[in-house]
């Protein structure tokens, strides 16, 4: 049984038709790449699982109920984490804070006007971020991270809404290489021990090869090719459409 | 038929009035991103400017416009002395400190054109081609009303060849679109900008020297046309000439019609079409989504709980105002009080504004509504105080709910010119209803019970609420609760996506504000023993703003140092001068020059570094 299921997705933006006609499933403790050449649509689609948008067609479905037409509020309380391309956080607040206002919102103790936040899961917090190798930096203030660390901070505040499924648009963007595949081989073994299915995209094609278990190609808004590594590696129109542009570098 | 065309006519010469202070406005916020609060004076200056030069030449029609032209020049020279000597150096400051420069401004041109014409109406002497009539489908119609309807679009053509025909045009047209882009081209911003506002107050001044055969120069221009002014640009769009054009005449003739079927309110139906257009088109007739790029790019500091020491100060003070009864007394209690006052009206907007980052032009609104729902309970009711302190909060947090229902969608500049919206529409009920508010003279004798007569007791009454409001707001500020409004503030992608509902706490911050405002209206209503419109005006308003830029949007104890500082700041000027809108002017544009983030946020930021070094 799959966690996420989509089906005949499209979106378009006036005449450009960003997503069409894609259909995939994630099943838990999978980690499935999403990978194409800039303006592919890959973040539309990951926007539209995720709530941000809706789609002009097609549905997408978790654990078995539909998901789309919901907003992003509703979709996130159905165990939805996900990080952004344009790294989202809060720079009023700590590192620490912030993945403590994913747990108070995960308990429900959002609505609480008396007790004091400093208070509340500072220790959950604590070991969310020492998973992800921030535990160094909890109290310095977001706005002074590293663009690789804000990245790490975006993935232990979606941890602390315990997601069944996890959406990562360019999770290591602005990393070194080792620390690429560092995080991502920590993302695989979160996945595997908690059964989060992961679908990410990624443009470091080895670090994808390295730790997806599928990969889908999407290009112009379609999906051109899906399989694992080796099989996307030796497709030809893969070849011809992506890695042609790219094979040499890699 | 035969009345509808001269009503229709009426309100096309309004609009064209209404078109010519708003296209300035609209252009100098497309290419500036400021909100020019001092164009209402600029408009006064030409009034004036426009008066002086009338009268001294020759009253035959060429002379009426060649005088005009000049006023236009020379409104726009001081648009360029403007721009270079305030408005240059906040560019990069956050909205609201630019907006309140141009207010400091607004109150340095109060006093300066007092001092140079007096505080008497200057009407033009109307020479007989400007009292002409003309046969208008039956009946007369005023001969200069005709030229004015001409006047607009005419304007409108000029200003869209000179932005579609000329370099200077595309260069205009390219900043409103994206101001980075231009920068990036090289182009030379400085002058770009200066060349505008010298256009924008130009077309002001016009505006004011040919408001004068209709009306006279006085000193009430400025917040007046102001408010009308941030009506049209809204409606229309912010930064489109176009929408202003046609928010103009729509609203133009609404007033016009308006005035003729239901006088009583045609203020606040002028103010109900902008508050229909923003909920049906959240960015105008034709405006486009505002990018908020600059937001994004300046990080919030960390909001940490104040150091000890801050508040060893902090329990110093409360002491020190709790025995100030045995210490001073007579009139500086009354000081006192209005302080107390003051540190609920700053700490109320200090909540949805600072954390909850909703702006508000008009949070004297919740001030008025807690101070008339105390005064008219006692005055219809014979409620007790008790009775009214109760009412005051939950009156003004139900009312402010309500308006929320509408504008919690609404971003920036949008939500803070509805805000002003909506104060006016409070305004105008209590000014207009005279039946049930007493109209301009308020209602009197709203006085506290014996018990609480004693200046003293009033006082430790006042403080003891307004301190614990105060201490409730931080309570909740540090409380989860005020850590996920602000996350709303600083992300809302993020914010959403984690499961928080972005909607319902702003709902509920405008409900605390309006609650914590309202119970300071109604403390203010029994200790001066009266509630008027003034408690509602445009400037009461703008000094709930003064208080919480003052102290600073970044801390919790901001808001209260800045009701301290402009509560002992405007007394000692009113007291000790007659200019002391120019001096209270200068200081609010020297300290927004100087101190961007606001006194706390600046002795916070050298008690950091003292600390580090
Ligand atoms: N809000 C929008 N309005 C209009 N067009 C959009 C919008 N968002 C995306 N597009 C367009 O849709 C297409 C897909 O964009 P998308 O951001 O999904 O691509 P992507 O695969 O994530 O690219 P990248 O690798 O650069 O992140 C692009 O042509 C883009 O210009
Ligand atoms: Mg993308």
């Amino acid at each position: 049984m799959s966690v996420l299921s989509v089906q005949g997705l499209g979106k378009s933006f006036g005449g450009v038709q960003a997503v069409s006609g894609v259909s995939f499933s994630v099943a838990p403790g999978e980690m499935l790449a999403l990978i194409g050449p800039n303006g592919a649509g890959k973040s539309t689609l990951f926007n539209m699982v995720g709530g941000q948008l809706q789609p002009d067609a097609g549905s997408v479905t978790l654990g078995g109920a539909t998901i789309s037409g919901l907003g992003p509020r509703a979709v996130a309380r159905q165990g939805v984490g996900r990080t952004f391309q344009i790294t989202a956080t809060f720079g009023s607040m700590t590192v620490r804070e912030n993945v403590q206002m994913a747990l108070l919102s995960h308990r429900r103790e959002i609505w609480c006007f008396w007790r004091s936040v400093a208070e509340r899961f500072g220790a959950e917090a604590d070991a969310l971020l020492a998973q992800v190798g921030l535990e160094a930096q909890a109290e310095r203030a977001t706005g002074v991270l590293a663009y690789g660390d804000l990245k790490r901070l975006e993935l232990a505040v979606a941890l602390g809404n315990a997601p069944r499924l996890l959406l990562m648009d360019e999770p290591t963007a602005g990393m070194a290489p080792a620390e690429r595949v560092a995080l991502m081989q920590l993302t695989r073994r979160l996945a595997t021990e908690r059964g989060i299915a992961v679908l990410f995209t990624e443009h470091d094609m080895d670090v994808v090869f390295d730790v997806a278990d599928r990969i889908l190609v999407l290009d112009r808004g379609a999906l051109i090719a899906e399989g694992d590594g080796p099989a996307i590696r030796a497709n030809p129109a893969v070849r011809a459409v992506y890695l042609g542009t790219d094979a040499g570098s890699h | 038929m035969s009345s509808i065309l001269p009503q229709l006519l009426t309100g096309l010469a309004t609009a064209s009035s209404l078109f010519l202070i708003s296209a300035g406005l609209t252009i100098i916020f497309g290419v500036s991103r400021i909100v020019n609060f001092s164009h209402g004076s600029l408009m006064m200056l030409g009034a004036y400017i426009g008066w002086s030069i009338l009268t001294r030449l020759p009253r035959e029609p060429e002379w009426f416009a060649l005088g005009v032209l000049a006023t236009a020049l020379a409104t726009a020279i001081i648009g360029v002395v403007l721009e270079m000597a305030v408005l240059r150096r906040v560019y990069r400051s956050p909205e609201l400190f630019q907006l309140l420069a141009t207010f400091g401004v607004v109150l340095i041109i109060q006093d300066v054109t007092l001092l140079l014409w007096g505080p008497t109406e200057l009407p033009l002497p109307r020479p007989r081609w400007l009292r002409g009539f003309v046969e208008v489908a039956g009946s007369r119609f005023p001969l200069y009303d005709l030229v004015l309807i001409a006047i607009g679009p005419l304007v409108l053509g000029l200003l869209w060849l000179a932005l579609n025909r000329t370099r200077w045009g595309t260069l205009v047209r390219a900043a409103t679109l994206d101001r980075e882009m231009v920068a990036a081209l090289g182009v030379d911003q400085r002058r770009l900008f200066t060349s505008v506002f010298a256009l924008g107050a130009g077309l002001a001044g016009l505006g004011g020297a040919l408001s004068l055969p209709n009306a006279s120069a006085n000193l009430g221009i400025d917040l007046s046309v102001i408010a009308d002014a941030f009506v049209v640009v809204v409606v229309g769009g912010l930064g489109s000439l176009p929408g202003a054009f046609l928010a103009s005449v729509l609203i133009g003739v609404l007033q016009a019609f308006g005035i003729v079927l239901v006088p009583k309110i045609t203020l606040v139906l002028v103010f109900l079409v902008m508050a229909v257009v923003l909920v049906f088109r959240p960015n105008g007739l034709l405006g486009r989504p505002q990018t908020e790029a600059r937001e994004a790019t300046v990080a919030a500091p960390v909001v940490r709980p104040a150091p000890p020491a801050l508040r060893l100060l902090g329990a110093v003070t409360l002491a020190l105002a709790v025995a100030a009864p045995f210490i001073v007394g007579g009139y500086y209690l009354t000081v006192l009080t209005d302080a107390c006052v003051a540190i609920l009206f700053a700490t109320s907007l200090h909540f949805m504004m600072g954390p909850g980052g909703m702006a508000s032009f008009g949070h004297a609104a919740w001030f008025g509504i807690g101070a008339y729902a105390a005064g008219l309970l006692l005055h219809w009711a014979g409620a007790p105080m008790p009775l009214g302190l109760l009412a005051a909060p939950v009156a003004a947090g139900l009312v402010s709910g309500l308006f929320g229902l509408f504008v919690v969608r609404l971003s920036g500049v949008y939500l803070a010119m509805l805000t002003l919206a909506f104060a006016q529409i409070a305004w105008a009920v209590s000014f207009q209803w005279v039946e049930v508010t007493g109209g301009d003279n308020g209602l009197l004798g709203v006085w506290p019970p014996d018990w609480a007569r004693d200046p003293r007791l009033y006082y430790w009454m006042a403080l003891a609420l307004s301190v614990g409001v105060a201490l409730l707001l931080r309570r909740a500020l540090y409380a989860p609760y005020g850590y996920a409004l602000r996350a709303a503030r600083d992300s809302t992608p993020r914010a959403r996506a984690i499961g928080l509902d972005v909607e319902g706490l702003r709902m509920v911050a405008l409900v605390i504000a309006g609650a914590a405002c309202g119970l300071g209206g109604a403390i203010f209503a029994y200790g001066k023993g009266g509630v008027f419109p003034t408690y509602i005006s445009i400037p009461h308003s703008v000094e709930a703003l003064l208080m919480v830029l003052l102290g600073g949007l970044q801390t919790v104890a901001g808001p209260i140092v800045g009701a301290l500082v402009y509560t002992g700041l405007a007394d000692i000027l009113v007291r000790s001068t007659d200019l002391w809108r120019l001096v209270l002017g200068a200081v609010i544009v020297v300290l927004v020059v100087a101190f961007p983030e606001g006194i706390a946020g600046a002795v916070r930021r050298l008690w950091l570094r003292g600390r580090e070094a």
